[in-house]
């Protein structure tokens, strides 16, 4: 549905996106992911016809977007980062004015109004001027006015951004709402905002993408890396000899102490070997007691922070 | 060209239009229009004791000189302020249907103003014998004047972001291209330069067209400036390297 290939933007001599290639299959919700100024907002605004590309192609439906950027456009509803509204219309003036400029015809404005006030929920503000409203409502009309013509794929651009942690959810789940039906990518640099919608991630770092995947495969990809804390009660000493014995156990590490003989430790094993049971028995056995355990698993945040580091 | 691209630019142009009165610099600019205008003009009008507007339509160009940068200043600035522009730009729409919507705005609101000095001529009408020729000229090279004033801002408007600097460069220069014509800027001029400078200047045109002669010269004059200023207002928009 979306076919991007070999993107590259450059600003005076500054690249801000170097050879990204990806694709979008219809019905799929896409994660940008990335810090601040890693492309992100660059590559948007090339799929969406607002700033053309340097070099490589968009395509959108076998359409490329620098050819006939007009059919490419009616077929995207797309929520920039900043909310473009007008302050001084009205909410239902200005759905009005997009339904117009969108071509919808005249006798069935109306109902697609009345469909997007419903699903965004801005029947309370629909006579208030767009200045008076919170930064909730301002980001639920600029979704509306993303889905007024029912596009086939939808671009947002940190939908979530600025929202208390109430309108979060609710955006979040209008997103996957709207999901259902439709191709979405969306950007943010929230992490649990992706596992908690996505069906795939794409992390992007300065201008190239560094990761792929589910969240699921991506939480796995990383799993070898996975860490066992151990709170120990027993001499140190002792403890750190015998585990060092163990054949799995690749790492051991003293992290934190609550007394002398009460000890955290850090222990890493070997790549997707599940240490947990060995590990237990083994402290058991000596004599010493386990008071706290777990497993700290990898999450998302660690893999974003290593890819973009 | 078809329907739905008139149907598209009405869309956009309904907007504009509606955005000037629910702005107060609308209202503003009404007010100062129908002060000023009137204020100067009867001021000197029973003195000089004659029955016609010719006074007024030798203020108007001035008039607009001051007043149509300060509506054409925010047309762009401020979308790209606000971020619409964002909006705007990503819509199924040409650059040339956003220009054209926000021109006709721009003209139909000025239009709008001189509308409401039509108890002008009237008064006068009523006060002596009347040659409505020239008044109609008088509006007619008004509305002439005001678009290529509007084409002229609104793609100044569209080189910056800052309403300020947009409204005092298409001060300077549609001051500049008002005097370029002026006799007493062409008494100074070098012969050769003559009747490039006495063609470009907008001013002359007006006069001739207030006079109530309306030659082709002059119109064509007018709208190839209009249409230039707007061609080239659609390449900025097309390069979108505004900062």
């Amino acid at each position: 549905m979306i076919e991007i290939k070999d993107l590259v933007k450059k600003f005076d001599h500054a690249k801000v996106l170097d050879h990204v290639s990806f694709s979008v299959k219809k019905g799929e919700i896409l994660g940008f992911l990335g810090p601040n100024g890693a492309g992100k907002s660059t590559t948007m605004k090339i799929i969406t016809s607002f700033w053309p590309s340097t070099s490589g192609s968009v395509e959108i439906d076998g359409i490329n977007v620098d050819k006939d950027s007009l059919a490419t456009r009616a077929r995207i509803g797309y929520l920039p980062e900043t909310v473009p509204l007008y302050d001084e219309m009205t909410v239902a003036e200005y759905l009005k004015f997009i339904a117009e400029v969108r071509s919808i015809e005249k006798d069935e404005i109306s109902a697609r109004i009345k469909e997007v006030v419903e699903s965004c929920g801005l029947k309370k503000v629909l006579h208030r001027p767009i200045d008076e409203l919170s930064k909730g409502f301002r980001q639920r009309v600029g979704l509306a006015q993303a889905i007024i013509h029912k596009p086939d794929i939808l671009i947002l651009d940190e939908p979530t951004t600025g929202l208390d942690p109430n309108q979060i959810v609710e955006i979040r789940d209008l997103i996957k709402k709207i999901g259902q039906e439709k191709t979405v990518i969306f950007s943010t640099h929230i992490l649990s905002e992706v596992s908690a919608t996505c069906d795939r991630v794409i992390i992007i770092n300065n201008g190239k993408i560094v990761g792929e995947g589910t969240p699921d495969e991506l939480t796995q990809k990383a799993s070898h890396k996975e860490l066992i804390y151990v709170k120990i009660k027993g001499e140190i000493d002792k403890i750190l000899e015998k585990l060092a014995q163990l054949e799995n156990i690749t790492r051991v590490e003293l992290v934190d102490s609550e007394a002398e003989d009460i000890n955290g430790y850090e222990i890493k094993g070997r790549h997707g070997i599940d240490l947990r049971e060995e590990l237990s028995k083994t402290i058991m056995e000596s004599g010493w007691s386990i008071l706290e355990f777990n497993r700290k698993s990898v999450s998302l945040e660690d893999i974003f922070r290593e890819l973009t580091k | 060209m078809d329907k739905k691209y008139f149907k598209t630019v009405y869309a956009l142009f309904k907007k504009e239009f509606q955005n000037y009165y629910n702005s107060p610099i609308a209202y503003i600019f009404i007010g100062i229009f129908l002060v000023v205008g009137n204020w100067l003009f009867f001021n000197t009008f029973f003195m000089v004791n004659q029955a016609s507007l010719r006074n007024y339509f030798d203020l108007l160009p001035w008039l607009f000189l001051f007043l149509t940068p300060a509506i054409t200043m925010r047309l762009w600035a401020e979308e790209k302020k606000s971020g619409t522009i964002e909006l705007l730009l990503t819509l199924p729409v040409t650059d040339w249907q956003v220009v054209l919507a926000k021109f006709l705005g721009a003209l139909l609101f000025i239009a709008s103003a001189l509308l409401l000095t039509i108890s002008l001529p009237l008064t006068v009408s009523s006060l002596g014998n009347l040659d409505w020729g020239p008044v109609v000229g008088g509006y007619l090279g008004a509305l002439f004047m005001a678009g290529a004033y509007i084409s002229l801002g609104l793609f100044i408007s569209s080189l910056t972001k800052n309403q300020i600097i947009a409204f005092i460069l298409a001060l300077s220069v549609s001051f500049a291209f008002f005097i370029i014509g002026a006799d007493f800027v062409l008494n100074g001029a070098p012969q050769f330069a003559l009747p490039t400078m006495k063609f470009l200047g907008l001013g002359s045109h007006f006069y001739n067209i207030a006079k109530g002669v309306i030659d082709t010269k002059d119109v064509v004059y007018y709208l190839s400036f209009i249409f230039i200023f707007l061609w080239l207002n659609t390449k900025v928009i097309e390069t979108r390297s505004w900062k």
